[in-house]
């Protein structure tokens, strides 16, 4: 899908106004379908977003965020993504990044982010920063003859050839953290200069680093083509989250069903809260009494509630919750929903594909199991937004759940054709009975001699001795 | 000593009447000293003129009317505006060049550095806008809102190889591959999708190491001393060199610092080519005041509001008739009280803008004219028209014909025997 929040300036007057032109400007930028964001799939929450960067006051009227489930991110969304930046596709690392083989993949996912920073450390005037990511999770094991080595060339078919000249740093980072404290389990080439050490949502990591900027880097040869290889091979299991969750759609039948959504906690000893924000399109009518919260059997109560009903078509449902989830422990949070019939002109061309529930919005401060030490952002912008901590001990993360597809009851589209032809059949015979009834005159009819072939076939039947016809 | 005639001018102001559309002329006795030698008519930077009497009442009287052909508007000026809707032999070769009227315009200067590894290339744009391009906008103001915006791109290259010239060691673009030059920039430009208004465009494209030094060509050969050019309706590009080309050995990058001044002259220049404001076809007596740094004339905004007005009236009459139009072919169309009661404003502004035309009212002309092109647009273009009542012509011919076919023919034929004796067989 596609995901749109916004904080507007205190100045903004009329903020649906303006949302409602940003929207649809982006559109136009991004040629993405921003353009269906309207009053029925937008909301304001209160306590899952902050604004990014400095920011003075946090009045969360001026906040709006929509969700556009259906939609899907094509290379129609890639090129305008790329035309922002400097040097475009043509040097650098955006080299690598063509359409053929970024959609050859598990997961592509583009994301654009507008903060305002302080220009320098005395903060005496603020820039504004555009930050631009893009996840992709190849996958090489099932093209790869069912080994996991991988390299540059093999996942984007072309390789680094020099840094965008206008970039003050571009570096390629290479996971090679040993798992278990094994060395020599993997390889990298070519040999990286440096390494660097650094604590990730609470795990100890080692990464590899390849600075195009520095001039040794295309010394010996005029291209860089980072390699993998696994030197044994290695258990595929991954460590689990620390938190993470699901959620999914139960009942049967056309008329009720219930959301549940269950949220892991897999610290070994800390207890950590988590906002929960869902957001529920309004044919889904949820019924805030059956909402129950369980964890290890018993019931958890949140310690913060908020929650916005639905308008038929204007607005969406809304619920946010603080939920304190215990150490090694699973949640479960369940509501129940009646399904509304729409109005024929309201269905989407393919209504038996189903309506689609955006996903919902998890925010923690989870605890990590190691100390993190306070990274500088000038050193290391890249790791301090992309995981960021704001004291050693936690560090913030968003989750999104998988979006749900429901049916909705879905009447027969063909039926105001068959009734107009039944219709119309009944009234023809009903209307011609009638007016045969009124019209019909009996008179008689003088049997005609018959034509020449039949006075024929008479004379030879008397000839014959049979009747004549 | 030069003739006082710029201070006459100044001095006489404060007497004339300084509404949009009003010209004064002062006729002065021929061997006053008020206008340099040869010179017989003096047209101010606001809206009076000095004329020389002299040769006769009707030398006087063809001096007084090319003077108002200049200062105000011809048929062919006229026409030009009109130029949408006159079919093409009446036109000469320069209508079709001029900006369409709009309620605003959108400026965007665009530096362009094809290669950053060899140039890094300084502009003090903000300075510029505010010091050369902002005095022109605010006296432009009346007739539009303007807004300005700058960008730097790299990597843009222009769409045609220029080729080497031996004996200027420099590169050359011929004056019939320009037109190719413009269309792989524009994909870059990208300000199309954000604004509601024309967006005019204002390159600076600063040409790689190895393809300097650039100069254009004309269609005589000679290089085009400003290095720019522009297309009418789209904007303009200028090629800046980069003086004094560095020894090879010189360490990249280079550092550039943009001389705004030359660029200015050059954007501003073209900006006034843009919206139809030239001084070439003046008679060789007529001497015109320069208009310093507000960069245009008080009589030449007229005539652009001319122009203007009698284009937006045009445009009015245009969308009402194809609203009319299209509503005789569908009547099935749903029309809302709302867009109703827009029809019916762009009508009365429309008719009021012409009626204070014929007495000269400009300014008051003007502002009709505007309100009217907005609640047109407004109708013609509101949503709520694509609703269609749900009644289709054929489904009427498909189901109800046939029923009501049967009671018309006495005399049966076969084929109306066919269709009604079904349901008939089944009453006898």
């Amino acid at each position: 899908g596609a995901e749109l929040w916004v904080w507007f300036q205190p100045t903004v007057t009329d903020v649906d106004k303006a949302w409602k032109e940003l929207s649809n400007i982006l559109s136009g930028i991004f040629c993405a379908s921003l353009n269906f964001i309207d009053s029925t799939n937008t909301v304001t929450p209160t306590a899952s977003f902050k604004p990014l960067g400095l920011a003075n006051g946090t009045d969360h009227h001026l906040l709006r965020y929509a969700v556009l489930p259906r939609e899907v991110v094509c290379t129609e969304n890639l090129t305008p993504w790329k035309k922002l930046l400097p040097c475009g596709s043509k040097a650098g690392l955006a080299v690598l990044l063509k359409a053929e083989r970024l959609f050859h993949s598990s997961y592509h996912s583009q994301a654009v982010h507008i903060r305002p920073i302080c220009r320098d450390a005395s903060c005496l005037a603020v820039s504004w920063e555009l930050r631009q990511t893009l996840t992709v999770v190849f996958d090489t094991f099932s093209s790869g003859q069912g080994k996991k080595d991988w390299s540059l060339f093999k996942m984007f078919s072309r390789t680094l050839t020099d840094a965008c000249p206008l970039a003050s740093q571009s570096k390629v980072y290479v996971d090679i953290s040993p798992k278990n404290k094994e060395k020599e389990l993997l390889e990298v080439t070519p040999t990286p200069a440096s390494v660097y050490e650094a604590i990730v949502q609470g795990d100890k990591r080692t990464y590899a680093v390849y600075d195009l900027l520095s001039p040794s880097l295309f010394n010996t040869s005029r291209s860089l083509n980072v390699q993998l290889k696994w030197k044994r091979p290695q258990d595929t299991e991954l460590p689990t989250p620390v938190l993470h969750a699901q959620r999914y759609v139960s009942g049967y039948g056309l008329q009720t069903g219930e959301i549940s959504t269950l949220i892991y906690n897999t610290h070994p000893y800390r207890a950590f809260p988590v906002i929960l924000l869902e957001t529920v399109p309004w044919y889904l009518r949820l019924y805030v009494h059956t909402l129950t919260i369980i964890t290890k059997g018993k019931e958890n109560k949140p310690s913060y509630i908020h929650y916005q009903p639905a308008q038929d078509r204007r607005r969406p449902h809304l619920l946010e919750m603080l939920i304190q989830l215990p150490a090694n422990s699973v949640t479960k949070i369940t509501i129940q929903f009646e399904r509304a019939l729409l109005k024929w002109t309201e269905y989407t061309p393919d209504p038996n594909h189903g309506f689609y529930v955006s996903s919902s919005v998890l925010s923690a401060l989870v605890p990590s199991v190691i100390a993190m030490k306070d990274v500088d952002v000038e050193q290391s912008p890249l790791f301090t937004s992309l995981f960021p901590s704001s004291d050693g001990s936690s560090y913030f993360v968003r989750l999104y759940t998988e979006p749900l597809l429901v049916n909705l009851p879905t009447p027969d589209f063909s039926m105001p054709y068959n009734v107009i032809c039944l219709t119309c059949t009944v009234v023809a015979v009903c209307y011609g009975s009638f007016y045969n009834l009124l019209t019909r005159t009996f008179h008689v009819e003088e049997p005609s001699r018959g034509g020449l072939a039949k006075r024929l076939a008479n004379i030879i039947r008397k000839f014959r001795g049979v009747p004549p016809l | 000593m030069p003739p006082p005639s710029p201070e006459a001018d100044a001095a006489l102001r404060p007497l004339q009447d300084v509404s949009l559309g009003a010209l004064t002329m002062y006729v002065v006795p021929e061997t006053s000293s008020l206008l340099p030698q040869g010179i017989s008519v003096y047209v101010g930077k606001h809206r009076g003129a000095l004329v020389r009497a002299g040769g006769g009442l009707a030398a006087l009287r063809t001096r007084l009317r090319q003077l108002t052909q200049v200062m105000s508007f011809t048929a062919s000026s006229i026409a030009a505006a009109l130029s949408d809707r006159v079919p093409d032999g009446q036109l000469g070769p320069d209508a079709r060049r001029h900006l369409k009227s709009s309620l605003g315009y959108e400026i965007t200067f665009s530096l362009l550095n094809p290669d950053p590894k060899s140039h890094v290339v300084d502009w003090d744009i903000e300075d510029a806008v505010n010091r050369y391009v902002q005095p022109v906008l605010d006296k432009l103001s009346l007739v539009a809102n303007f807004s300005v915006d700058s960008q730097i791109l790299y990597y843009a290259v222009l769409g045609v190889t220029p080729r080497f010239d031996k004996e200027s060691s420099s590169f050359l673009l011929s004056a019939h591959s320009l037109p190719h030059v413009i269309n792989p920039v524009e994909a870059r430009l990208g300000s199309s999708a954000a604004s509601l208004y024309p967006v005019l465009n204002f390159l600076l494209y600063v040409p790689e190491r190895s393809h300097s030094p650039l100069y254009i060509q004309d269609k005589d050969g000679a290089p085009v001393s400003t290095n720019a050019f522009h297309s009418p309706r789209w904007g303009g590009i200028m090629v800046y060199n980069v003086e004094a080309p560095a020894p090879p050995q010189a360490s990249l990058p280079l550092h550039v610092d943009v001389d705004m001044v030359r660029v200015m002259e050059v954007f501003l220049a073209q900006l006034r080519l843009l919206f139809g404001l030239s001084r070439e076809e003046l008679p060789p007596e007529f001497l015109l005041e320069s208009p310093g740094s507000e960069g245009l004339a008080d009589w030449e905004l007229d005539r652009l509001l001319w122009a203007h007005t009698v284009e937006n009236i045009a445009t009015v009459s245009t969308t009402l008739t194809s609203l009319a139009q299209l509503l005789d072919k569908i009547g099935n169309i749903v029309i809302k009280d709302d867009v109703a009661s827009e029809v019916y404003r762009a009508v009365a502004s429309a008719q009021s803008a012409m009626a204070k035309l014929a007495t000269g009212h400009l300014h008051s002309a003007f502002q009709a004219s505007k309100e009217a092109v907005t609640s047109s647009e407004r109708a013609f273009f509101d949503p709520s028209l694509l609703h269609l009542l749900y009644f289709p012509d054929d489904q009427k011919f498909a189901i109800y014909i046939p029923l009501f076919l049967c009671s018309i023919n006495k005399e049966k034929t076969l084929v109306v025997r066919g269709v009604c004796d079904p349901p008939l067989l089944l009453c006898r």
